[in-house]
């Protein structure tokens, strides 16, 4: 499948065996603007403004939508720069005051502007998630971003391949969260480091367009740059109506070509792994690494048994910055904050699944629990099947779309020593703000935590 | 950019493996514009204490690597995001090269693109080389990207493989946007041919 796509945005190749690829959608956010002040000073504009779309998302607050109230003068003027950019140079903006704003990650499949087949890139690792469509995409660096504002190409040397393979069903309780931290887990966060991963397997088949999202965003926390689904019915069904989705005859004529997208049966790749779905339980992490995972029945593991003397001072880096003690049951682990949320896990079936635990109950006392859907769409659709009165009733805050404390480049940040139980896709020391404590996990097992006062298994709330 | 060729210069051990992006650059400092020192941000938050103080005991606060131009970290350094901001706080602390097992595949991209050369080295190779580093403060390791070779404090030398492109791009100081700019026909013709296909 990557090789199908490679070859159909191939403009040429050089000696050296990089190629020169055309990319289809340039998705870019407010964290962008350095790129657009490098076009600027080499007097250069957006060779195909119609193939770029704009969306604040890093620096708005998820409190309110007013851009001229943001406190803090240089977040505001990220946000204000996006804008103007975009108004400059003719390009469609989802601005803060639009339904549609979000995170550029929830909102290009939402849009319908990820489709199988396409080349998309973005100034954010996170633009894996827009694999689960059939699309290759990836996260670039700033420089990168300029480059393809300046000439909507990209050079690429092809990366290697690599299929994990989920045979089985999952479990109940189990979701994509739990599938991509198990794999994490596996592989260690380097183990797919220049490949492009494909998931395939009858238990990625069984997982809904929404999932497929979940579990291609987390594919950088493995060091893959990409994660693909192969294109099928689920995706089609998606697709239809999407508004940036092809229509009449056009969508007949693209469906024709995504059926010839998935890889043909004997397609062989550089690397191979298979697991066993039914073995995936409820994941969380406990310490600053996403491959820092295990099943919510384990345990803290213990540094003296680590033979290789890196390693273990490694964990011991990794307990004291999370302030746990060696064998502590994981199930039991008091948190502080509460975050339902990001481009992992702010989409509706997200909040579907969190509701379902927190319905009729509270979050304990002390917990301080947010959610932030991943879109205005998302937060509207929320709202229309009653989820936000779930929320607000167990005692979370209903916010505004953004990033918010996936990152906190927003100022939404947790206090030092706070433990926070999070859907976001990394928990790197100081991730959700300096000496903030980060908890993976789902988004049913994080509303779990925030009833339980501690991290636990959702089967125990019988709402999965 | 900045022409590398050769750098023979003290080199700072960063014996940790995984260092993420978010170690190198908080997401505070994101925003920053590239006219700002990011060297001030660099490992802002690990280089200090809970106090907020710097650390004496963080490697680059210690005046025996206070010179160092190169790097020596552990497997799989740099991962996480795609923040340019981890190069840039990397480049204007004074670095021109680092060296690792291995690297996070978009910080390496981004690398050879500011003049920050990343090097590969066999992980047994590093091992060995930070713990040098550690047992001798101070001392220097040679980067010749001409020859592509690196030569450590015991006088080995080592080879390392780099794409012959970031190679003269480097070498040169060049831009690879003014190169594909000179392809403007090639991609006129392919978009012509294209045509608005998906969108």
């Amino acid at each position: 499948m990557l090789e199908k796509i490679w070859d159909r945005h191939r403009i040429l190749e050089r000696d050296d065996g990089q190629v020169l690829l055309f990319i289809d959608c340039h998705l870019v956010h407010d964290g962008t603007a350095p790129a657009f002040a490098a076009l600027r000073q080499r007097k250069l504009a957006p060779r195909a403004p119609e193939r770029i779309f704009a969306m604040p998302d890093h620096y708005v607050p998820t409190d309110h939508r007013d851009v001229a109230a943001i406190p803090d003068a240089e977040h505001r003027g990220m946000v204000e720069a996006l804008t103007r950019n975009a108004a400059g140079h003719g390009i469609t903006l989802f601005g803060l005051e639009d339904r549609r704003q979000g995170i550029v990650h929830v909102v290009g499949p939402e849009e319908g502007l990820s489709q199988p087949g396409l080349l998309i890139v973005c100034a954010d690792s996170h633009t894996s998630t827009h694999g689960a469509l059939g699309a290759l995409a990836f996260g670039v660096g700033m420089t990168e971003t300029t480059h393809v504002l300046a000439t909507q190409t990209l050079w690429q040397r092809r990366p290697r391949t690599m299929r994990i393979t989920l045979d089985g069903v999952l479990a109940e309780g189990v979701g994509a969260k739990d599938v991509a931290l198990a794999i994490i887990a596996r592989i260690g966060t380097a183990g797919a480091t220049g490949h492009v991963v494909e998931y395939a397997g009858e238990a990625i088949r069984g997982l809904s367009m929404e999932a497929r999202l979940t579990l291609c965003n987390m594919s950088i926390e493995a060091g893959a740059r990409a994660g693909m689904v192969a294109p099928d019915e689920t995706t089609y069904a998606y697709l239809a109506g999407r508004p940036y989705a092809p229509k009449g005859v056009a969508w007949d004529t693209a469906l024709a070509e995504w059926r010839r997208l998935p890889s043909d049966p004997g397609a062989v790749f550089d690397r191979e792994i298979a697991i066993d779905a039914a073995s995936i339980e409820p994941m969380v992490t406990w310490g600053t690494s996403p491959e820092d995972a295990a099943p919510i029945g384990g345990q803290v593991p213990d540094p003296a048994a680590v033979e290789d003397p890196e390693r273990r001072a490694a964990l011991e880096r990794a307990l004291a910055y999370m302030g746990l003690e060696p064998g502590a049951r994981l199930d039991g682990i008091p948190v502080d904050r509460v975050f339902i949320g990001s481009c992992t896990n702010g989409r509706i079936e997200d909040l579907r699944a969190a509701a379902a635990v927190l319905r009729g109950r509270r979050v304990a006392p002390g917990v301080r629990g947010w959610v932030v859907p991943g879109s205005g769409l998302v937060r509207a659709q929320a709202e229309a099947e009653g989820l936000h009165d779930v929320f607000t009733g167990a005692g979370f805050q209903w916010r505004q779309a953004g990033c918010s404390m996936c990152l906190g480049t927003n100022g939404e940040i947790a206090a030092p020593g706070e433990r926070c139980a999070s859907t976001s896709n990394r928990n790197f020391m100081g991730r959700q703000g300096p000496g903030a404590r980060t908890h993976l996990m789902g988004p049913a097992m994080a509303a779990a935590a925030a009833v339980a006062g501690h991290l636990t298994d959702l089967r125990r709330f019988g709402a999965a | 950019m900045e022409a590398f060729s050769r750098l023979e210069a003290v080199a700072a051990p960063m014996a940790r493996a995984n260092v993420d992006t978010d170690q190198i650059t908080p997401a505070r400092f994101l925003h920053k514009p590239r006219s700002d020192n990011h060297g001030d941000y660099l490992f802002h938050d690990i280089r200090r204490g809970a106090d907020g103080r710097q650390d004496p005991d963080f490697v680059l606060n210690r005046p025996a690597y206070a010179a160092a131009r190169i790097l020596v970290a552990d497997r799989n350094f740099a991962c996480g995001s795609s923040r340019e901001t981890a190069v840039w706080a990397l480049y204007d602390h004074g670095f021109r090269a680092t060296i690792a097992p291995s690297f996070g595949d978009i910080f390496f991209a981004n690398s050879l693109k500011n003049g920050l050369l990343p090097v590969v080295l066999p992980g047994e190779v590093v091992t060995g080389l930070l713990a040098h580093l550690q047992a001798e403060p101070g001392a220097r390791v040679a980067v010749d990207l001409e020859a592509q070779v690196v030569t450590l404090p015991d006088g080995s030398r080592h080879p390392f493989e780099v794409d012959p492109f970031s190679r003269h791009c480097l070498l040169n100081g060049l831009d690879e946007l003014d190169y594909t700019a000179a392809l403007a026909p090639e991609i006129d013709a392919f978009m012509s041919r294209y045509g608005r296909h998906n969108r």
